[in-house]
């Protein structure tokens, strides 16, 4: 029973990994840009929630899709101010400049809202449901569930939808897509923005049950990479896979080895999966 | 004098300081079949591309139903009704090949043509229809040639813009090809078509021009084109 209960609650995390990775990986798929502030877009979202609760007193059913429209604003705002430019420099320049973004924002987070860990009242979401000797909480059912859905939803917008297939097609040949008539630049600042707004709502629901300080984001964006080389490069269906995977093995090891120990897990199996295949699981080679 | 359609006046293109065309002019009536002719290097793929808004114009003018559009990018020209089939194809190969098609029409203002628009190019290119669940880049040449032809069509273009539609291809494909061209032509479509091997455009075209190292050096009918004794040192050097 343990370990049905271990796997559910994995699985209920992991899939938040998912979600706000496939944002990275969307990100990457549509222009070969590592976002490295993509954790501190995390962070920055729980925030925006945290204090859409405490400030204007909303709750997850409001403050996670206004936390979705803040990121995919900031997102947006990032491309044209930032990316767009550094696109056209050297590689170095372009890793350089979301890392910088990356400090910039755990920076400002830390001047406007000091070091100190914040957190939502654990009941905000109250209330545990028993499914066959499983326990699960409903704060973890929501975000899991969402973030499934959200996950599975993105990547039928960008396999079955006329947009997503502009979009692929700006990854696949941005010359050859506005001979069509695709604008490159509306499809990629719009991969921002949904990228971001992945994060958005991942950071929503993860402030249901986790604290936040401006240092946070480090974490996520940890995490993020190793989804996205786990599950393959530009991958979504990659993402999801490796998310619940890393849920799982997080959940397992912090139970048998201790909660200090479950990065090293997690790390130690990455590096060895990508020894045995570098592409990742879905990833092509 | 009725207005031409297209009016080509010594357009130049730069690559860095290399020069793609010095100096390059022509004019394209409605309704017509031209051959843009020239050996290798000789600036057509630049020309086609200056065209479609895919490298900007260093010099001279581009007249389009009167409209200067040489400063324009190429979606704006493509929603004009100018659409290239380009040099390689370079079609959408990890995407079907109806949503390559579907994608054609993104300059489509009114996205309710696109069903008839899907079913000209299928009636045209049965071939496609049945393969319209395939990926795009596991399609043989001749299939590939007639994929971008078609992706070209789904915009509804006034002209139609082909660089070396038979380039590595099967004669018996080519023939296929140019009859395909051929009828769109008589339905009414014109046709700006860049060829290194001239016997098979001038078959089909009403004018030629042809272009030495950036330049036009003739311009004509067909007929005055290919009787030109001027023609073949057009040629020199070119692998015939
Ligand atoms: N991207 C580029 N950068 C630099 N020079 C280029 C580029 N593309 C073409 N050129 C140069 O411009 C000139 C015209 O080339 P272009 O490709 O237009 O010729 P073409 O007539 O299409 O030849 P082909 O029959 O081989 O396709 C050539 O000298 C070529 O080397
Ligand atoms: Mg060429």
């Amino acid at each position: 029973m343990i370990l049905l209960q271990l796997a559910a609650d994995g699985l209920l995390l992991g899939a938040v990994y998912a979600l706000f990775s496939s944002g990275l990986t969307l990100i990457w798929g549509m222009m070969n840009v590592i976002n490295f502030a993509h954790g501190d877009f995390v962070m920055l979202a729980m925030y925006v929630a945290f204090f859409a609760f405490t400030l204007l007193k909303i709750g997850p059913i409001f403050f996670v899709p206004l936390a979705a429209m803040a990121l995919f604003g900031l997102g947006v705002l990032v491309y044209v101010a930032l990316v767009r430019h550094v696109m056209r420099g050297p590689m170095l320049a372009q890793i350089l400049s979301t890392f910088g973004l990356a400090l910039f924002l755990r920076y400002a987070a830390l001047w406007a809202f000091s070091a100190n860990f914040v957190s939502l009242p654990d009941n905000l979401v109250g209330g545990v449901y028993q499914l066959g000797g499983i326990r699960l909480s409903a704060s973890h059912l929501l975000a899991g569930g969402t973030a499934l859905v959200l996950t599975l939803g993105m990547h039928l917008v960008l396999t079955r939808t006329d947009l997503g297939s502009r979009m692929l097609a700006v990854s696949e040949d941005r010359v050859a897509a506005s001979l069509v008539g695709i604008r490159a630049e509306r499809m990629q600042a719009l991969a921002w923005g949904l990228g971001a707004a992945a994060t958005g709502v991942a950071g929503g629901l993860i402030v249901l049950f986790f604290y936040v300080s401006p240092e946070v984001g480090n974490a996520f964006t940890l995490l993020a990479f190793v989804t996205v080389c786990l599950g393959g490069f530009g991958s979504v269906p990659g993402a999801l896979i490796a998310g619940l995977l890393i849920g799982v093995i997080e959940s397992f090891s912090a139970y048998w080895l201790g909660p200090a120990t479950k990065d090293v897990v997690v790390f130690a199996l990455f590096v060895v999966l990508l020894w045995v295949r570098p592409q990742g699981l879905l990833g092509r080679a | 004098m009725s207005e031409a359609l297209l009016r080509v006046s010594k357009l130049a293109v730069h690559y860095g300081d290399l020069v793609g065309i010095a100096e390059v002019s022509f004019e394209v009536e409605e309704g017509a079949v031209v051959a843009l002719l020239g050996a290798n290097g000789a600036g057509k793929t630049t020309t086609l591309n200056a065209l479609a808004g895919l490298v900007r114009a260093s010099g001279g003018t581009i007249l389009w139903r009167g409209e200067r559009i040489e400063e324009r990018s190429a979606h704006e020209i493509v929603a004009r009704g100018i659409a290239l089939a380009p040099e390689g194809w370079r079609l959408f190969v990890q995407q079907t090949v109806e949503q390559n098609l579907r994608l054609g029409a993104t300059a489509l203002a009114e996205r309710a043509r696109l069903a008839p628009l899907l079913e000209r190019v299928f009636s045209l290119f049965p071939r496609l229809a049945e393969r319209r669940r395939q990926s795009a880049g596991t399609l043989s040449g001749g299939e590939r040639q007639m994929l971008a032809v078609g992706r070209a069509l789904m915009s509804d273009p006034k002209l139609l813009m082909l660089d070396e539609p038979s380039l590595g291809l099967a004669p018996s494909v080519v023939d296929t090809m140019y009859e395909t061209l051929g009828r769109l032509s008589a339905a009414g479509l014109t046709l700006l078509i860049a060829e290194q091997s001239m016997e098979l455009a001038l078959e089909i075209a009403d004018r030629a021009t042809v272009l030495q190292t950036g330049r036009t050096v003739l311009s004509g009918t067909a007929r005055e084109i290919a009787e030109n004794p001027d023609l073949h040192r057009a040629y020199l050097g070119a692998a015939f």
